[in-house]
């Protein structure tokens, strides 16, 4: 009986731990889901090692949910280990979909990184000015830390991923619905997301407010104003992610008077998140006056962060080209 | 004979079947690329099944080429490298079509313009040709067969511009039987020509050849004629475009204004006080006035800027008390907005002349006696503020006259163009002021550019007419005397470079032969209009030699000077053309559109409605119950703005669906 139970793993890379509270937040359905399946892997809960894991055989694990994006040599050694353990791996949560707010890095590369973080932050005593190294000896002892990777990667950037569980941390409900559907057999199409391929106004609370003639004379941000409860939040001059973002979310930031930040990623027909809202802001700004169009533009102060906060990684842009960023630091 | 190739690797993508033709196009395109060695290349990719190259695709015996081939290879889909689509992608829709495939099942690779003719390695060119050509294929794999829209052409027409061209234009398609709005910024048409006194090389007196045409356009009843209006908005597509136009108030009726100019007569002012549009300000008018004698429509107009009523509300009202009871006058009167519906466009919204004042150095603005040319029409013309009278603004003759060519034309610092017509209105004015003064005309010129039935003649003319010619770029107008005998004259100083000396000629005139510009609001017009501009902002044709007064929007055609300097020959005979092209258009009685059309998936859409207010056609609209947007089949013109803005990726259009690019991205970037 036991060993016919489905073998689930769950592992997290680069991620803040978000996506395990979600397994959690499933609340008394995680009791069933214990029932149904043996947890065979869990770093976060359980006290499993990685040689536990290098032990089983090849694709003894039916299926593997790993959260976090890919920074660094020991997360791309776990994601190459698990994909040859599982059956199926699927990508769960912004980050391993994405790229998620790791992937924002991008925007610097590894040096710069280091730089701020050993050597500048204000916060940082560091005389000697030391910085992180992958094995040092010492009496004879040798410890090793990961490699730091120059770009973050989503997860299907480093091996194949069979499904993609979205959000920023998934839904409960997502989850659910995806634990369901790839324990009951009937197994989608490879690279399935787990989410309505719809747009979150179709299931806004606000969607009948949304004007037919949407023009955008300045863009606002939420300390900017006392945001209206009832209304669409693009007409109260927000940016919100919500047109180009997966639903399935049930609108949760909205209703809690916050603008969708994107959390979900693009539809299925969409391969650029970021450039399609932009695409879609930019043509609503109201005036056709080039130097107007800019200076409303401006008031997105920081346009990759806004556009691309979860996807930086898994978009056509990847990431800032690193001559640039070395000359701009 | 060509060769054929079959493909090595069998392979056969997606079930497409496809033919590739390289064409040579003479040496055009095969002295840069090896295009034997692109069709060698093309035989190999997946799906295809013929790869041919041949001396000219577009000729018979190549286009019988691809349908045989079609039929004995049962080819679904075809590719054509050769020049641009522009050119000859309609021919190849026909060709695929009279061989029983769908005309949109042909995808065609510029190797011309986009690789032969721009590149000088063939090596690197081939290279590039190959890139291309595999895009192509795998991008054609995946088209869809599309069929054409026909719609009705609306039979309107819509000219922009009441000078000669736009009066000929309309007259001439209302001789035709069609209902043309002619629409003009100013209250009277006639434009420049009206201004004129005589016409080059003939010397028949402008107002004599053009007051019956303006009479005819003010009397026929197939020509609504709207002066003192603007169009304001231009929706729509060729054969059903939709044109706001604003009406400014003339505070007069015009239906009830018979042009008796009694309320002229009557004005409180006893003098204009106002300078004279129509005269360049060499006269003044009152705030009640008609532009000129023969204007069209006689209607006079009113200036709210100076009439007294309007400042003060106070005005003894002399000139209500003219009209009488025929009570045209009406302060009243506001602005308004007229929709009209046409199918064809005719822009004839001429230029602009030159301001001398951006070159300081001929003095215009600083020394009184310094006139541009168009000034100077106006002082010998019969009707024009000295009644034909050449005089200085004292009063007296001019003993000598100097005539200063190019002035904003081909100089680095202004304008680089020749205005054309320069070289021939001054050798006019040169004999015009010689006759009425007997005055000694110098002209200084750079070269003289007189080509046009009997214009090099006229010059033969002058110059037996003891009109002196200095041939040389003039330095400089100065009032500054070096000796007595130019004191309180001006001195114009120039290199004389055929003598080889530098030549001081006083004057009692200057005339400054201003070129021709694009009219200050050129962009904006053409932004309404959607057509394109020259870098140097005249109103772009759509081919120089084949389609000279078609633009690339259909449906929107272009006359006389608002496409670039031209004479009035040449004016009249575009805006013949234009007519004659809006016809063809009309008399089609239908035209067809490209399937382009933008499509939403309904399970896609979320309702967001972004793409509503983006559609220029008013094609999308929100169906409430389904809390969906749709697409007017009908009315979208394929301009693909939707389908850009569409946040969720749900809106598509035929024949550019996203696939189909990435399809054709990722072809071109894949390693050969």
């Amino acid at each position: 009986m036991l060993a016919t139970k489905p073998r689930i793993a769950f592992y997290w890379c680069s991620s803040c731990g978000g996506c395990d509270e979600t397994v959690v937040d499933l609340a008394e359905g995680l009791l069933d889901v214990i029932a149904a399946v043996e947890i065979v892997f869990w770093p976060v809960a359980l006290d499993f090692k990685r040689k536990d894991v290098e032990a089983m055989p090849d694709g003894s694990i039916t299926a593997t949910f790993l959260n976090g994006a890919v920074r660094t040599t020991e997360q791309e050694e776990m994601a190459r280990l698990l994909r040859s353990k599982s059956e199926l791996l699927v990508a769960f949560g912004s980050c391993s979909h994405l790229g998620g707010i790791p992937g924002l890095a991008n925007l610097f590369d590894r040096e710069s990184i280091l730089r701020t973080v050993y050597l500048e932050s204000p916060s940082t005593v560091n005389p000697e000015s030391v910085l992180p190294v992958t094995s040092h000896h010492d009496d004879g002892h040798t410890v090793v830390l990961p490699g730091f990777h120059n770009t973050v990667r989503t997860l299907d950037q480093i091996v194949d991923v069979d499904y993609y569980v979205p959000g920023c941390p998934p839904p409960p409900r997502i989850l659910r619905t995806a634990l369901q559907t790839l324990l009951g057999g009937d197994l989608p199409a490879k690279g399935t997301v787990f989410a309505p391929d719809c747009a979150l106004c179709d299931e806004c609370p606000r969607k009948d407010t949304k004007p037919e003639t949407l023009s955008i004379a300045e863009f606002k941000r939420t300390q900017d104003l006392i945001i209206d409860e009832q209304t669409c939040l693009l007409a109260q001059g927000l940016v919100c992610m919500g047109p180009a973002t997966r639903s399935g979310c049930e609108a949760a930031c909205i209703r809690g008077n916050m603008p969708c930040t994107g959390c979900c990623g693009p539809t299925s027909r969409v391969r650029d998140q970021g450039a399609k809202i932009l695409s879609c802001l930019a043509s609503l700004v109201e005036s056709k006056e080039d130097a107007e169009i800019d200076r409303v533009l401006n008031t997105i102060p920081d346009p990759v962060g806004t556009f691309y906060r979860y996807g930086l990684p898994g978009s056509f842009l990847r990431r800032k080209r690193s001559n640039e960023v070395q000359a701009s630091m | 004979m060509p060769e054929t190739r079959t493909p090595t690797n069998g392979s056969n993508a997606g079930g497409a079947r496809v033919g590739v033709y390289v064409c040579h196009c003479g040496t055009n395109i095969a002295g840069t690329v090896d295009v034997r060695a692109v069709s060698e290349y093309a035989a190999e990719l997946p799906g295809v099944v013929v790869s041919r190259d041949y001396k000219y695709m577009c000729s018979d015996p190549g286009q019988a080429l691809i349908q045989q081939d079609v039929r004995e290879h049962s080819l679904n889909r075809i590719v054509v490298a050769s020049c641009s689509p522009l050119l000859h992608e309609p021919t190849f829709r026909r060709t695929i079509d009279r061989a029983g495939l769908n005309p949109f099942l042909l995808q065609m690779v510029n190797i011309r313009e986009h690789v032969s003719w721009v590149h000088l390695d063939k090596q690197a060119a081939t290279a590039k040709a190959n890139d291309l050509v595999r895009a192509a294929v795998r991008r054609v794999s995946l088209h869809k067969p599309l069929q054409k829209r026909r719609v009705p052409i609306n039979t309107n027409v819509l000219v922009v511009g009441g000078g000669i061209a736009g009066i000929h234009a309309a007259l001439t398609l209302a001789e035709a039987g069609k209902r043309v709005y002619l629409v003009e910024r100013e209250p009277t048409i006639g434009g420049h020509m009206a201004m004129f006194d005589k016409t080059f090389p003939t010397l028949d007196c402008a107002a004599c050849i053009l007051t019956p045409k303006m009479t005819a356009v003010g009397s026929h009843p197939g020509i609504t004629l709207w002066t003192y209006s603007e169009v304001v908005k231009v929706a729509g597509y060729v054969g059903n475009y939709r044109v706001k136009v604003k009406r400014k108030p003339r505070y007069i009726h015009e239906d009830l204004c018979l042009g008796c100019q009694e309320c002229v007569t009557a004005c409180v002012y006893k003098e204009g006080k106002t300078p004279d549009e129509f005269n360049l300000g060499l006269s003044k008018r009152k705030p009640v006035y008609l532009p000129f004698p023969q204007a069209v429509p006689q209607k006079v107009v009113i200036d709210p800027e100076t009439c007294i009523e309007f400042k003060s509300k106070k005005c003894k009202k002399t000139c209500v008390e003219a009209c009488g009871d025929r009570q045209a006058i009406d302060f009243t009167q506001k602005e308004t907005l007229e929709d009209i519906e046409v199918g064809t466009i005719i822009l004839a919204t001429g230029f602009k002349t030159f301001d001398p004042v951006r070159n300081p150095y001929y003095g215009y603005g600083r020394y009184p006696n310094v006139y541009t040319s168009l000034e100077v029409e106006r002082l010998i013309n019969a009707a024009g503020p000295t009644a034909g009278e050449l005089v200085l603004r004292d009063g007296k003759r001019p003993k000598a006259v100097g005539i200063i060519h190019c002035v904003g034309s081909r100089d680095a610092n202004t304008n680089r163009w020749c205005s054309k017509v320069c070289c021939m209105y001054s050798l006019k004015l040169a004999h015009l002021v010689k006759e009425r003064t007997g005055a000694e005309v110098y002209n200084f010129y750079i070269d003289m550019r007189t080509p046009g039935k009997g214009y090099e003649e006229f010059y033969d003319r002058l110059l037996d007419e003891g009109v002196h010619f200095v041939r040389g770029r003039v330095a400089e107008v100065t009032d500054w005397a070096a000796h007595p005998s130019e004191k309180g004259r001006l001195v114009i100083r120039a290199e004389d470079t055929l003598a080889a000396f530098v030549r001081r000629i006083p004057v009692d005139m200057v005339v400054l032969s201003v070129g021709m510009e694009p009219q200050p609001d050129a962009q904006a017009v053409r932004r309404m209009f959607n057509i394109s501009c020259s870098s140097e902002g005249w109103f772009l044709e759509r081919h120089p030699k084949l389609a000279p007064v078609s633009t690339f929007t259909e449906g929107v055609f272009i006359s006389g000077a608002c496409q670039g300097p031209k004479d009035i020959p040449d004016t009249v005979a575009q805006a013949g053309a234009a007519a004659a092209e809006a016809m063809a258009l009309i008399d089609a009685q239908f035209v067809e559109l490209e399937p382009y059309t933008a499509f939403i998936s309904e399970d896609a859409c979320s309702g967001c409605r972004s793409c509503i207010p983006l559609c220029p056609y008013q094609a999308i609209s929100f169906a409430e119950e389904k809390k969906k947007a749709t697409i007017n089949e009908v009315l979208c013109k394929g301009c693909g703005t939707c389908v850009a803005g569409c946040p969720s990726g749900s809106i598509q259009q035929n024949f550019f669906e996203d696939e189909e690019i990435f399809e054709e991205i990722e072809g071109v970037l894949a390693y050969a």
